[in-house]
């Protein structure tokens, strides 16, 4: 793959044909349909699209945390760089609640969510529960412990930790809760943090923050960050490629500065020209996708946004599903309209 | 010029909140609004902004008397020059002015109820304000069933078959129906995905040029904000902040609490890397709100008269107001319109 | 139709522009009556349910004897099976009782009844037996079955006065059955009302009604039950004492209904269609009976469902004690009055079987209001 030709170094993660099958009343729902991407050591890949297109799915499915009726299909080899036990394991082939992937969930892989109070128990200080964390994969010993989570809640920016430490979840605005899950999730120093919609529910102001703090832990521990998220802004501060996804696929993945510069899908492109943004024209006409989002239920072999597409061609793209295009070394495409240019422009 | 459609005057809410220490305590009162005033002009959009919490979800509602104010007034000039205080008005009173005054609500989910099919969901406010046959009604629902853009062969279906772009149409129907002068929308874009979001707002741009519609738009989306309204105001903590047209507001701020909303706000251009100014701390609490400008703990310019003195909301520039000490001194940075625009092959 | 499993925290987003077209069309009731459908266990109840009311509304047709009818000969006679095939081993195409001979236990001489296969009763369809009103209107004398005179069928055996026990149970199903459905029925008026004007008018008239809710639910059960019925006048009618009975009921479940309805009314009340149709004009009254009632009738539906096993067992423990029905009226709980006795218990193990009736009946309550729990709000997952 072209993508993975233009980084030298092993991926930390590589996903493979992942599917991801739900079996509804209606018929079977391919809500992940054949997703590849790579994940490289202190990089951050931004996974961005609607809801509904199978992004969170995607990303729960590296730890295995996805309800039992997902139905999922694929490799997904994590090659550890500090544990050779651990390399070239196909993190889908083991048990989802077994003993193998327990020790690599929150030690070696960690994942913050979009509602830190879900993630944390409200009947426990934050403290505790973070103490927890390092406990079960770090060092039994309680002081031990203590003083690593002291250290990561100063780390995040969390004032007066001391005090902090001993207070109960509820006591914490969503801003510091945010702060305080990811203290949780970097405690054991892990490989990958995968972030799903982390500032979705904070005020601009709170994101802001939160988005600072991912960036300068990213440079000062190394680890490397799957960044789930619906916001292209977010994207574009925070990673360094990005995969768009529509309807189950990566219908498009390249660097981000390629992507906002040179998009190629009408999707792309459709949501860059939608979005309304600071600095734009004022009362200009948005320019809006037409339609809604289809349900993949039964879905024939077919490009999943025909029906909202402008530049769609009939007999084409609505009688198979579009083919991985590569447009250069680290763009690649799903999509008819560059079908011809596949000689032309690989080597 | 054109004229006021709705005046707000002093405008208070405070709730009392029940102190969980003291059984016989005298409740605290929470100031959720503050001496809320401004003026609004007939066909304009006049966004509301803020974080969380900062009140201006209540001041929509107040405003159309969802919830009750606590003192104050909100004079509408009806059609007929007459001007009456909406707030004052009661049970009957009130009537004659409902369907000039309507609301869309962010949660398109629970927005529409579930137990009516469409068609009644929009007919509603028709039929509790005019006296119309059943033919009239179903002409007047089905042209605005085209209008915004539904299908009317879908109009007997219940909501729980729409998705939430579909959805949000309906409420804009059912708000339009009694063709009213002035739409409060309340964050009524901020629950879609972005490609639906556009969808909307063309809507309800089109709209207000059709029937001019007075707008007061209420969102946390500067960037929304940006492109939809003609005057913006910046809320924070129960009061107006600051108040301008939507260019010297967006271009020169004169609150520092602007100029960091601004610069938060993620750009989608992976080359515009700008100093941004990350705000300390948290949003303070409205149950007890932090001395003088209630702003100064977060605010990178603060004295010590700001930590002492409350500043009043004043004329700062050709109608630009704005609640600092230092309106004045200060070189903010904003983000001039047209500069930043993005080209998209 | 069912969207993406949802996790904690996310919103329901997955758009549902491909419903099938059967249940775009479908109002909240007939969402909720397909989501029932699909509660096997609730559907099952339904119909056990269904058949226990048939047998109480055609009680005097089933049951082979009536209350008064008592036989001195056969007291505390076992249950008696049908047979085909007698003693001998030979089979007889219609089926038959043995009679009953009385013998002595040779070691504790209690007296006993054994099988005597000298005479042979054999059983008949819609024979005619003692007059009753069918339904209570038409007077009739066929009874389902019966066996051959003088022979006598007691199923499920006999109590202490010779009373067949089947006819007893079925017979009692009558006041059994209704009592909890006309007390739940009263609860549900009063709670609805009271619930309603405590939820919707707030205020001190609120903090009135909760004080009054908690001072009766604080009361003790049983004494009160007591007190209660101690107010009731000794030697009444039946029916007057029936009607007693189900207002004590009443009184007390109403509470339970009442606050179901007022919270309901709270949180309706800020929901935002609700806010919608104020903001829009719409008159008081019209948003109580258009939005507010039919946004919480499912609940209310389950709520009742659900306090019908509490009134079945309260029923039956006042009657159990004396306290409820008397004689010659009949519940279940006037029956299990003989199993108070432990001798009754140990030797006549089959004066327990009204209990049977009870379980049964309590539990397809309790299953039907489970499924109709989970169906009451079709849209959540």
């Amino acid at each position: 793959m072209a993508t993975q030709a233009a980084h030298k170094e092993q991926p930390l993660l590589s996903v493979q044909d992942l599917k991801i099958k739900i079996q509804m009343e209606s018929g079977i729902m391919n809500a992940v349909d054949g997703v590849d991407f790579n994940i490289y050591k202190g990089k951050t890949l931004g996974l961005v699209g609607e809801s509904g297109c199978g992004k969170s799915l995607t990303s729960r499915s590296i730890i295995s945390i996805n309800p039992k009726e997902c139905e999922t299909s694929g490799t997904i080899t994590y090659n550890s760089e500090s544990e050779s036990a651990l390399n070239g394991l196909n993190l889908l082939s083991l048990k989802p609640t077994g003993k193998q992937i327990r020790s690599i969930r929150g030690r070696k892989i960690s994942m913050i969510f979009q509602e830190p109070m879900t993630a944390f128990s409200p009947m426990y200080t934050i403290g505790n529960q973070i103490m927890e964390a390092i406990r079960t994969h770090q060092t039994k010993d309680k002081k031990e412990a203590k003083r690593i989570a002291l250290e990561m809640l100063s780390k995040v920016g969390i004032s007066d930790q001391a005090k902090r430490f001993d207070q109960y979840p509820h006591e914490f605005s969503g801003g510091m809760r945010q702060r305080a899950m990811i203290s949780m999730a970097l405690s054991c120093n892990p490989e990958i943090l995968i972030a799903d919609e982390p500032t979705t529910a904070l005020d601009v102001t709170i994101q802001a923050q939160v988005l600072e703090l991912m960036k300068s832990l990213q440079a000062e521990f190394g680890m490397a960050i799957l960044l789930v998220t619906h916001d292209l802004g977010i994207i574009a501060e925070m990673c360094d490629e990005v995969a768009v996804m529509y309807l189950g696929k990566i219908v498009e993945q390249a660097p981000v500065k390629e992507i906002f510069n040179n998009p190629k899908h009408p999707y792309t492109k459709g949501l860059l020209r939608s979005m309304p943004r600071l600095g734009g024209n004022k009362s200009k006409r948005l320019d809006s996708i037409e339609g809604s989002v289809p349900m993949p239920i039964n879905m024939p072999p077919m490009c999943g946004f025909y029906d909202r597409c402008k530049d769609r061609i009939e007999g084409v793209c609505n009688a198979q599903s579009a083919p991985k295009i590569t447009i250069s070394d680290e763009h690649t495409v799903r999509c008819f309209l560059y079908a011809d240019q596949r000689e032309g422009e690989v080597q | 010029m054109t004229k006021p459609i709705l005046e707000v005057l002093k405008l208070n809410k405070s709730f009392q909140v029940k102190s969980d220490k003291a059984l016989f305590k005298k409740p605290k009162p929470v100031h959720i609004l503050n001496d809320i005033s401004f003026e609004l002009l007939e066909g304009e959009t006049l966004s509301i902004v803020g974080e969380s919490g900062c009140g201006k979800t209540t001041l929509g509602r107040c405003i159309v008397r969802g919830v009750n104010a606590s003192s104050g007034s909100v004079v509408y000039h009806a059609e007929d020059e007459k001007a009456v205080d909406y707030l004052k008005l009661d049970r009957k009173g009130i009537k004659a002015y409902r369907k000039d005054i309507q609301m869309i609500f962010q949660d398109p989910y629970s927005s529409l109820s579930p137990r009516m099919n469409v068609f009644d969901i929009i007919a509603e406010p028709l039929i509790a304000n005019f006296k119309l046959s059943k033919d009239e009604v179903e002409a007047k629902v089905t042209e605005i069933a085209e209008k915004t853009g539904l299908n009317v062969g879908y109009l007997k279906r219940y909501p729980h078959a729409f998705s939430g772009g579909q959805r949000q149409r309906i409420a804009i129907a059912r708000a339009l129906i009694t063709q009213p002068r002035l739409i409060v929308c309340d964050e009524a874009v901020s629950a879609l995905d972005v490609s639906i979001q556009a969808q909307i707002i063309n809507l309800l741009k089109d709209l207000q040029e059709q029937y001019k519609i007075t707008y007061i738009f209420i969102s946390h989306d500067l960037s929304i904000v940006q492109n939809i309204s003609d005057r913006v105001a910046v809320m924070h903590l129960g009061r107006i902040v600051e108040l301008a047209s939507t260019e010297s507001l967006f271009g020169h701020p004169q609150h520092p609490y602007t100029e960091a909303l601004m610069s938060a706000v993620p750009q989608p251009n992976p080359e515009f890397k700008k100093e941004r100014i990350i705000l300390e701390g948290e949003v303070p609490n409205p149950a007890n709100p932090p001395s003088g400008c209630h702003f100064h703990p977060r605010c990178a310019y603060k004295t010590e008269k700001c930590i002492q003195e409350v500043p009043e909301l004043r004329e700062v520039g050709y109608n630009h107001f704005a609640a600092c000490h230092y309106a004045e001194k200060l070189q903010l940075r904003g983000v001039p319109i047209e500069s930043a625009e993005l080209q998209v092959n | 139709m069912r969207t993406l499993p949802l996790f904690k925290g996310q919103k329901p987003a997955a758009p549902v522009t491909a419903a099938p077209k059967d249940t775009v069309y479908s109002s909240q009731w007939r969402l909720i009556y397909q989501k029932f459908k699909k509660h096997t266990l609730a559907r099952i109840s339904m119909y056990i349910l269904g058949l226990l009311y048939l047998v109480a509304l055609f009680a005097q047709f089933i049951a082979p004897y009536d209350l008064q009818s008592y036989d001195s000969k056969y007291v505390n006679a076992p249950p008696m099976g049908l047979r085909f095939v007698d003693a001998e081993g030979k089979f007889h195409i219609k089926p038959f009782v043995y009679g009953l001979k009385t013998e002595r236990d040779p070691e504790t001489l209690r007296k006993m009844f054994v099988a005597d296969t000298e005479t042979r009763h054999s059983f008949k369809f819609f024979v005619k037996g003692q007059e009753y009103k069918f339904l209570g209107l038409i007077p009739m004398k066929t009874h389902l079955f019966a066996v051959e005179e003088p022979g006598r069928i007691f199923l499920l055996g006999t109590d202490g006065m010779g009373r067949d026990l089947f006819s007893r149970i079925v017979l009692g199903s009558q006041i059994s059955l209704s009592i909890p459905l006309v007390g739940v029925g009263i609860s549900f008026i009063l709670g609805l009302i009271i619930g309603g004007i405590s939820g919707y008018f707030g205020g001190w008239l609120d903090s009135l009604i909760q004080r009054v809710i908690e001072i009766i639910r604080s009361f003790p059960t049983l004494p009160l039950w007591m007190a209660l019925s101690a107010a009731i006048p000794p030697r009444i009618p039946v029916v007057t004492m029936y009607l007693y009975i189900v207002i004590i009921f009443a009184f007390i479940g109403w509470t339970d209904l009442a606050r179901v309805v007022r919270g309901k009314f709270i949180s309706l009340k800020n929901e935002d269609y609700v806010v919608a149709a104020r903001i829009a004009g719409v008159g008081n009254t019209k948003i109580i009976v258009k939005h507010l009632l039919p946004g919480f009738m499912s609940y209310l539906v389950v709520a009742t469902t659900l306090a019908i096993p509490s009134m079945i067992l309260g029923e039956t423990a006042m009657s159990f004690l004396g306290l409820g029905v008397r004689s010659p009226a009949t519940s279940w709980g006037v029956l299990l009055q003989e199993a108070q006795k432990i001798e009754n218990v140990a030797l006549y193990p089959w004066k327990l079987l009204p209990l049977g009736a009870v379980i049964l009946t309590v539990l397809t309550y309790n299953f039907i209001g489970d499924g109709l729990r989970d169906a009451a709000d079709p849209y959540k997952k």
